[in-house]
């Protein structure tokens, strides 16, 4: 079977994302409490705590600088915590792709559902975080209103990511090797804290070949801060090829994973 | 599966028996088309399992052998998602669904999560959900695993009243009583081949005869036996003779040898499968 083989997708996607939109909107108070809390203690104790000692990151305020990255991270964790112990408690201890696969809906269409509803729980995650960020007066509005709908996009990139790994994973404990081998270091190291240019040359350039954060960081800042440059093309164009491709493979993986 | 040969008529009901591994899921899941067959040809209502598995999805309903009813949903939930999986418009799944509850006889579980409800509840919630296509053909891996005596009996119902308004049903079980209860016609699988097919009745007569007479496995007994020339196999401590004629058997074991502890059946589907599957010392 081939690892690249394009999915042949009908509406059935749909009805595989609203299954977890219903599961999700049957507790909405609960899930909609940690990406309203979340950015308010980092704000809290690195904004205004660290910052303290810092005048200006990169020639701004360092709360204005972090607040790009406190949503760039709930994007990242939003939809590869979705698509990894998520997909995988469904998949594995719950049946729920093997019930569904019974219906004419596919396995493609399962795993594409699975991946748009990571990309929206990213989009939801980061639109709630805008007001709050907004009220401190750290992003720039109307600009910052862009960070929606490239909160799917972006989303949509590490649910790919997070699939492909919960498509290789033998149990589920295995799933916490990407995450602290890939999600912790591209989480410190993606220009979120600091400026991408205080680390080695080297290290800078893998930042922008190996870590996607790198390039989500780099349009939601230039998107807080209304500065917007010719360069984020390249960080969108990378966004968009990188997840075509992780997408089909994800599909591919998952496929080969529950049938056969 | 190794060259296996089947057709199942419309509206009966059809078992495939055999021991674990013997190739029933697979061959169910090749139906589902969910395992893609690598060669021959596999046809269900006439369409090819590889290249229409989608219209033919479309017209079966499916118990599987593990429960996977949906945590995270109650039971009417449960049913509703499953429906617009079917395309079903919502309006007329409502309807359904309620007269599908009624069926089972579950209505006041309906807001109620899967979780706290028993083995036997959630076994009939799998074959009610199984029911919301209006399916032609019912696929049942192994229907009434793990369930009491009354859940088994409810199901059974359920069966063959399915049957009788025309549904074609396709069963696996490990329980020979309830093989030979519901199947008109079934198979005995193992290692992925087909080794008999038949109606319960003609494949228990063709193996072993009606009956069975059972008496203790020693020499004088066996030396006895074969002087007649009975059909019989030992079974460890006892020895199984094969007959059309249990009294015949029965009294002239008696007369002849030293009287020993005898009994007489009828022969059952779960002498042939033991015949034909298990690992048993034969004479």
């Amino acid at each position: 079977m081939s690892y690249f083989k394009l999915p042949k997708l009908t509406t059935f996607v749909w009805k595989v994302w609203l299954r977890n939109r219903d599961v999700f909107m049957k507790t909405y108070k609960v899930n909609f409490l940690p990406p309203f809390i979340e950015p308010l203690l980092y704000l809290f104790a690195l904004g205004f705590g660290l910052g303290t000692y810092i005048d200006t990151m990169d020639g701004i305020s360092y709360p204005r600088f972090i607040a790009p990255a406190l949503i760039s991270i709930s994007i990242m964790n939003s939809a590869f915590f979705e698509c990894t112990f998520g997909s995988y408690v469904r998949m594995y201890y719950q049946k729920t792709f093997d019930a569904i696969i019974a219906t004419p809906v596919s396995i493609e269409e399962v795993i594409t559902g699975e991946l748009l509803w990571g990309a929206t729980k990213s989009l939801i995650n980061a639109t709630i975080m805008l007001p709050v960020l907004t009220a401190f007066k750290l992003i720039e509005l109307p600009h910052a209103l862009l960070v929606i709908p490239f909160a799917f996009i972006a989303g949509f990139l590490f649910a790919s990511i997070g699939m492909c790994f919960t498509a290789i994973s033998p149990n589920i404990s295995t799933l916490n090797y990407p995450t602290f081998l890939f999600i912790t270091p591209m989480f410190l190291f993606s220009g979120t804290f600091f400026p991408l240019q205080l680390l080695p040359e080297p290290i800078q350039y893998f930042a922008l070949i190996a870590l996607p954060l790198t390039h989500v960081v780099s349009i939601i800042r230039a998107l807080t801060l209304a500065n917007l440059s010719s360069f984020l093309l390249v960080n969108l164009a990378w966004i968009l090829t990188v997840s075509l491709i992780l997408f089909v493979l994800s599909v591919n993986l998952m496929k080969k994973r529950l049938i056969v | 599966m190794d060259e296996i040969s089947f057709a199942v008529e419309k509206g009966e009901i059809f078992g495939f028996l055999g021991p674990n591994g013997a190739g029933k899921t697979t061959t169910m899941n090749m139906i589902q088309c969910i395992s893609p067959k690598t060669s021959g040809t596999l046809e269900v209502m006439g369409m090819d399992v590889n290249t229409h598995q989608r219209e033919i999805k479309k017209n079966l309903g499916v118990v599987p052998q593990e429960n996977n009813l949906d945590p995270d949903f109650t039971v009417y939930e449960n049913f509703l998602a499953y429906s617009r999986y079917f395309n079903i418009p919502r309006e007329s799944a409502k309807k359904i669904i309620d007269e599908l509850l009624d069926f089972v006889q579950l209505t006041e579980k309906k807001d109620t999560l899967i979780e706290p409800l028993s083995g036997g509840m959630k076994r009939r919630l799998i074959l009610t959900r199984a029911l919301i296509n209006k399916p032609k053909i019912l696929i049942l891996d192994e229907p009434t695993v793990g369930l009491d005596p009354q859940a088994r009996h409810l199901i059974w119902d359920k069966i063959k009243s399915l049957k009788s308004q025309g549904v074609t049903i396709v069963l696996t079980t490990h329980y020979l009583d309830e093989a030979a209860r519901l199947c008109d016609r079934l198979v005995i699988m193992d290692y992925g081949k087909i080794l008999v097919d038949g109606t319960p009745n003609d494949i228990v007569k063709e193996y072993i005869g009606t009956d069975i007479v059972e008496a203790e496995n020693n020499p004088s007994v066996i030396a006895c036996l074969k002087k007649r020339a009975a059909r019989f196999e030992a079974l460890g401590e006892t020895l199984q003779i094969y007959t059309n004629n249990p009294q015949e058997i029965t009294s002239a074991l008696l007369k002849e040898c030293p009287l020993r502890p005898i009994t007489a059946r009828s022969a059952s589907l779960e002498d042939v499968f033991l015949r034909l599957t298990g690992k048993k010392l034969r004479e």
